[in-house]
């Protein structure tokens, strides 16, 4: 337990800048400036990419939630490309395969690196393993659009993009796997334990289900059900993974002392580790599978509500009495947003795997606000915190504007909420009057209708927040910033207001 | 075995069970599974749809134009919903209706009603009425040409994108085309011309009406429509 203490991540450059200037931490700080160096290539070219997805799945959102109130909007319904059930799943990969994937492993191979204490050999295999990957997520998203979707939900790219897609990933895979093989610091972080678990249960999971599709034992539903199982494992593990070791990085760095309880954090893990792979079924209850499979799923969702409580409670504790740093730090305004919303996102997801609530709101929008809930609420904020704690130690300067920063919060905060309260309260508004056998169909569809405007309106708020965040990423990488050193603050240290 | 041994073991271990709990075990239980025979004679009662080429180019359109985001194929039982009441089908569909589907398009959605017995004429899609008079409306292949071609003409509140792209705007030549759809108002075409469907509308209609789960199953019990009602 000491040893692991011990190795919860050291202060540097903390916000608090009560770091005191001792000789071991001046040589680790140029250790880690000279690690950031060589992983510096790499990271922001994923994170830049990976903006660009963010900016396209917005737009496509923008676009497709108008088209739920306007089906005809500007035309585009007669173009094949752009009808409304192309561009569904398009987005979804976009947000998931490009935004949340590319992010996640720009800040994970920063942060492997930075743990292990070993700097990055030949980075151009990295960048080679993204641009691969992202070259077949665009030919599987081109294919989708002209209509050759496999049309099975949630694998819709097409095997031949796959196959391109996974050459990019074990690339980088690979180069995880041998940072940490020839880590310098013994017993790995918890960080560590679940960006490996995010490696590791990716691209088996996404092989073995391609795989299976070309089976022809695995008939009928049996695809739906490998579908629904990668479709979570995504999500639940491989998502959920790399924003959990980004936050119990984050806080503790920032906040600038370690974990509250790490035995707490490390039987987190392990509850974790083997129930999150098991709740994939419960996006297929009441529908025509085994009974038994769907049960196992929900017993393992509320299983899972203990890596839920260790983790809020265990960061939140972290935070005590330093919760003012919201207020300062961007980086902890937006990861202590996401570890709530991420409270949040398991504790509906619980209460969604019931069958009684599965009844009524299993084919409405909640299940798209659940969603949005772990992947943007939960994932995305953590990662913009990330983001803006990572690049400034990449490129040597700080970010340029505080004032860009909190617009981009505020944005993405009552956006995002906004969003995802639409979708819940318009789902649930839905899923009563489908669950009354007298309301006629079209009643139904119309009582969902006020909340597919306001769904739009917070897309344009996501996607001006989010072009906020491009501009100022593209400040800085031009270097364009404020001097190095002292991180940008939404306020100085001790001017808080009461 | 040092820490990190544990972590792999632990790492790998609960993928194999993820794995094995989610896909083996299913995989055993449902990949064999075979067509329900006819008792006497031993012969695959003619119940699931006769494949040709129309309905199978059909259900490439139907998901190819991701007709499944919005439109699932599967009936719940009565303790999960309402589908049997609205009309949807006649019983809950189980894993043996979808073995011949090469896709099954289960759909988590329903921004528009299920589709599973689409191709039954006694599907429908509004409530039944007391009225003697009332009639639901007969969804024939000219009824889903026109619902594809221009949606609220046949539903007057309807959120369904028109897909105008698989027909095909031409010039009457001599005789007017059988299947030249019907059209109204502002869909009329110009005077002289005709809306025809592309080769991809007319398999999609297909497929549509071949979909058709009412057929009894040993393991479900029908509930018709007669009794259910009453």
């Amino acid at each position: 337990m000491t040893a692991a203490l011990a190795n919860a991540p050291a202060p540097i450059a903390s916000p608090s800048g009560a770091s005191k200037p001792d000789p071991s931490s001046q040589s680790l700080t140029a250790e880690r400036s000279a690690i950031d160096a060589t992983t510096s290539g790499p990271v922001l070219f994923f994170f830049g990419t990976g903006i660009l997805w963010l900016l396209l799945a917005s737009l496509l959102g923008l676009i497709s939630s108008i088209q739920l109130h306007n089906p005809t909007f500007l035309g585009l319904a007669d173009i094949p490309l752009f009808t409304y059930g192309r561009l569904v799943p398009v987005y979804h990969h976009a947000l998931g395969y490009g935004w949340a994937m590319m992010s996640g492993m720009g800040a994970a191979i920063w942060l492997l690196a930075r743990l292990c204490r070993v700097p990055v050999k030949f980075p151009g295999v990295l960048i080679a393993g993204g641009l691969f990957w992202q070259v077949g997520l665009l030919l599987g998203i081109y294919q989708i659009l002209i209509g050759k979707s496999t049309g099975v939900e949630g694998l819709e790219l097409p095997g031949s993009a796959v196959v391109v897609m996974l050459t990019g990933y074990l690339l980088i895979t690979l180069w995880g796997g041998l940072i940490f093989g020839y880590r310098r610091e013994a017993p790995a972080y918890i960080s560590v334990w679940y960006i490996i678990t995010a490696l590791f249960w990716f691209p088996w999971t996404l092989a073995i289900a391609y795989l299976s599709l070309q089976l022809d034992s695995v008939q009928g539903v049996m695809q739906s059900i490998v579908a629904a199982w990668a479709v979570q494992n995504f999500f639940n593990v491989v998502i959920t993974a790399l924003g959990l070791a980004m936050a119990y990085y984050l806080i503790p760095k920032v906040v600038n002392r370690p974990i509250h309880n790490y035995g707490l954090a490390s039987t987190g893990f392990w509850a974790f580790l083997l129930f999150s792979g098991l709740t994939g079924m419960v996006r297929l209850s009441g529908g025509p599978v085994p009974v038994w499979l769907v049960t196992l799923s929900i017993s393992s969702t509320i299983l899972l509500l203990i890596q839920t409580v260790t983790v809020s409670t265990n960061l939140l504790l972290t935070m005590r009495g330093e919760y003012h740093l919201a207020y300062h730090s961007p980086t902890i305004r937006f990861t202590a947003f996401g570890v709530i919303a991420f409270t949040v996102a398991s504790v509906i997801g619980l209460l969604t795997s019931l069958r009684s609530v599965d009844r009524i709101l299993h084919f409405t929008f909640f299940q798209s606000a659940q969603t949005h809930l772990l992947l943007y609420a939960f994932f995305s904020m953590v990662m913009f915190g990330a983001i803006y704690y990572i690049v400034p130690r990449l490129v040597g300067c700080e970010w340029l504007s505080s004032t860009l920063i909190s617009w981009h919060f505020l944005a993405s905060a009552y956006g995002g909420g906004l969003l995802i309260a639409v979708l819940a309260i318009g789902g649930i508004a839905f899923g009563t009057s489908l669950a009354n056998p007298a309301a006629m169909f079209s009643q139904v569809i119309q009582s969902g209708a006020v909340y597919y405007i306001a769904s739009t309106i917070a897309w344009v708020m996501l996607l001006l927040g989010h072009l906020i965040f491009a501009f100022h990423f593209l400040l800085m990488t031009c270097r364009i910033g404020q001097p190095a050193g002292e991180p940008t603050l939404f306020a100085p240290i001790g001017e808080e207001k009461h | 075995m040092n820490r990190s041994g544990y972590l792999f073991a632990g790492i790998v271990g609960s993928f194999a069970l993820s794995c094995a709990a989610l896909v083996v075990l299913p995989q055993s239980q449902l990949g064999s599974i075979q067509p329900q025979f006819a008792e006497d004679e031993g012969k695959i009662v003619d119940i699931y749809p006769i494949e040709n080429s129309a309905i199978l180019s059909g259900q490439a359109v139907y998901a190819s134009e991701g007709c499944a985001t919005c439109h699932s194929q599967q009936i719940r039982d009565e303790q999960n919903g309402t589908d049997l009441e609205r009309g949807w089908g006649v019983r809950r569909t189980v894993a043996r209706d979808y073995i011949f589907e090469q896709r099954p398009f289960l759909g988590n959605m329903r921004l528009g009603p299920d589709l599973a017995n689409v191709g039954s004429p006694k599907w429908r899609n509004e409530p039944e009425n007391e009225n003697p008079k009332y009639k639901p409306a007969k969804r024939d292949a000219a009824w889903h040409l026109l619902h594809l071609y221009a949606p609220t003409t046949v539903i007057k509140i309807s959120n369904m994108p028109p897909y105008r792209y698989l027909f095909e705007t031409k010039k009457i030549s001599g005789q007017r085309s059988n299947d030249a759809l019907a059209l109204t108002g502002k869909n009329r075409p110009p005077e002289g011309y005709e809306v025809v469907p592309k080769i991809a509308a007319k398999d999609l209609v297909a497929y549509l009406l071949s979909l058709n789960k009412s057929h009894p199953l040993k393991e479900v019990k029908n509930s018709p429509p007669e009794v259910a009602s009453k």
